[in-house]
């Protein structure tokens, strides 16, 4: 039997998943500045970050909405509830894209510190990371997200080499480069949180669609 | 206070099988809610625990539900007693056409004759106090009792058993006439009793069951499909069929 729900649930999904893409491409798009010294993007994704702002707003009313009209059970309940949390996750990773793209226009003041290995190669797990985080939640694939959670471990590692290199390489030889140093690590720890975020969003899909609760149980995820 | 145990348990009327091998344990000091969709067998289970499915012609029953160790559904079982140990309140609130005082006292001088008048004025006062009416009614105690509200007759009707100390309160969609005050009202009142009796209520309100109870079963086509604590049916349901039910797909 359609219920009348359904279709509601059709237009958040739709929202979602339109937020999901505001959130990739703000990350893609704040690399690339970065990557080619392009001020232009970089002030593209920070003037975008409203419209994320606004649809963040707009899809926590509609799950507001939805739980006092249906007062939704089992699913449906798992549905709404992870949406708005995902909601917020995607909101969040935009916001770190739009703090890649500051530092970014900071870093195009001066001469490039360093040519960008690591961190493009950072940028490319998170990416895939909310990739895949997307499509499990669009497929209700619990397999992916969990596939999604152990990836994180990688952007841990990349980060950390990131913070060590600029750390011992430039910061304790040469404190001049000191501004753009710090500014890199911040970038990498943007990107770190990014795939955080996505991890978030990755144990909310299991519990969506296993009702199983795997956040701060490691052990459920096997 | 009781525990119900079934074990088992199958009901025909005639040829018609209402009950198919139903298995579960009520337990005491807890609300259980059954739900499911109409004729699924909910309300002839509720039936099943004070026999009174027995006033139907051509009723059949096999299996065992048992409570203080006896087996309900035996021939030899004192239906009085039983009946005095598990109460039922109905759809539609039922008090006798006698005063307020009278209803209650009732079960009291059928299952304990000769009692004085200050002992059944005790129990006429703690009665209806258990059930939140004392203060209201404490000066009207003579007056009819149909000329009370529909929720004052509820409250009243669950004060007439609670005279007679059953074990178990049997509830078939106690609040259905009642509006979403007073529904909230006896909800609270059953939160209340619950740390003394066993209770049963039978719902077509899955929010009610969500809110008021500790358990719920879900029956569908005389099987109990699922049953479980309330928060993992309404959040993890186990069974598809319970799923389609309470998220509103089934039918």
């Amino acid at each position: 039997m359609l219920r009348h729900l359904d279709g509601e649930l059709k237009e958040l999904h739709k929202d979602i998943l339109k937020m999901a893409v505001f959130a990739q491409e703000a990350i893609f798009k704040s690399i690339e500045s970065l990557k080619n010294r392009d001020k232009h993007l970089a002030q593209d994704v920070i003037d975008t970050d409203n419209k994320i702002d606004d649809l963040e707003l707009a899809i926590d009313e509609k799950c507001i909405d939805l739980i006092a009209r249906y007062q939704p059970m089992a699913g449906d309940l798992r549905y709404i509830t992870t949406g708005m949390k995902i909601n917020t996750e995607l909101e969040r990773i935009a916001d770190m894209a739009a703090d890649i793209s500051q530092k970014s226009l900071g870093l195009m003041e001066k001469p490039l510190l360093k040519p960008l290995v690591d961190i493009p190669k950072l940028s490319q797990v998170a990416q895939n990371m909310v990739r895949d985080a997307i499509d499990a939640f669009v497929k209700r694939d619990a397999q992916l997200a969990r596939k999604v959670v152990l990836a994180d471990s990688e952007a841990d590692r990349l980060r950390n080499l990131v913070q060590d290199e600029l750390v011992n390489e430039y910061l304790a030889r040469d404190p001049k480069t000191a501004d753009r140093a710090v500014a890199l690590i911040l970038i990498a720890r943007y990107l770190e949180r990014i795939c955080d975020h996505t991890t978030n969003i990755a144990e909310d899909v299991i519990y969506m669609v296993e009702a199983k609760v795997v956040k701060h149980h490691p052990e459920e995820l096997s | 206070m009781a525990n119900i145990l079934v074990s088992n348990l199958n009901l025909w009327y005639g040829d018609f099988q209402a009950l198919i091998n139903v298995n579960a344990h009520f337990t005491q000091k807890q609300i259980t809610a059954m739900i499911g969709p109409s004729g699924c067998g909910k309300s002839t289970l509720l039936r099943v625990f004070n026999r009174m499915n027995d006033l139907i012609e051509g009723v059949r029953t096999t299996g065992e539900v048992v409570i203080d160790a006896e087996n309900i559904i035996s021939d030899k079982t004192d239906l009085v007693s039983l009946r005095k140990k598990v109460g039922m309140v109905f759809q539609r609130p039922n008090p006798f056409p006698l005063s307020i005082y009278e209803n209650i006292v009732f079960g009291q001088k059928v299952h304990a004759e000769g009692l004085t008048r200050l002992k059944l004025d005790e129990v006429a006062e703690n009665s209806l106090k258990s059930v939140l009416l004392w203060d209201e009614l404490k000066d009207k105690l003579n007056k009819s009792a149909l000329t009370l509200s529909l929720e004052q007759k509820q409250r009243l009707c669950i004060a007439r058993l609670i005279a007679v100390k059953p074990d178990i309160l049997l509830m078939d969609e106690p609040c259905s006439t009642l509006d979403p005050q007073a529904t909230a009202r006896i909800e609270e009142l059953m939160r209340e009793l619950k740390n003394n009796y066993t209770i049963i209520i039978v719902t077509h309100n899955m929010q009610q069951a969500a809110r008021v109870s500790d358990a719920t079963g879900f029956m569908l086509l005389g099987e109990l499909v699922e049953f479980g604590k309330t928060e993992d049916i309404f959040t993890r349901p186990q069974d598809k069929r319970t799923e389609d039910y309470i998220t509103g797909r089934y039918g």
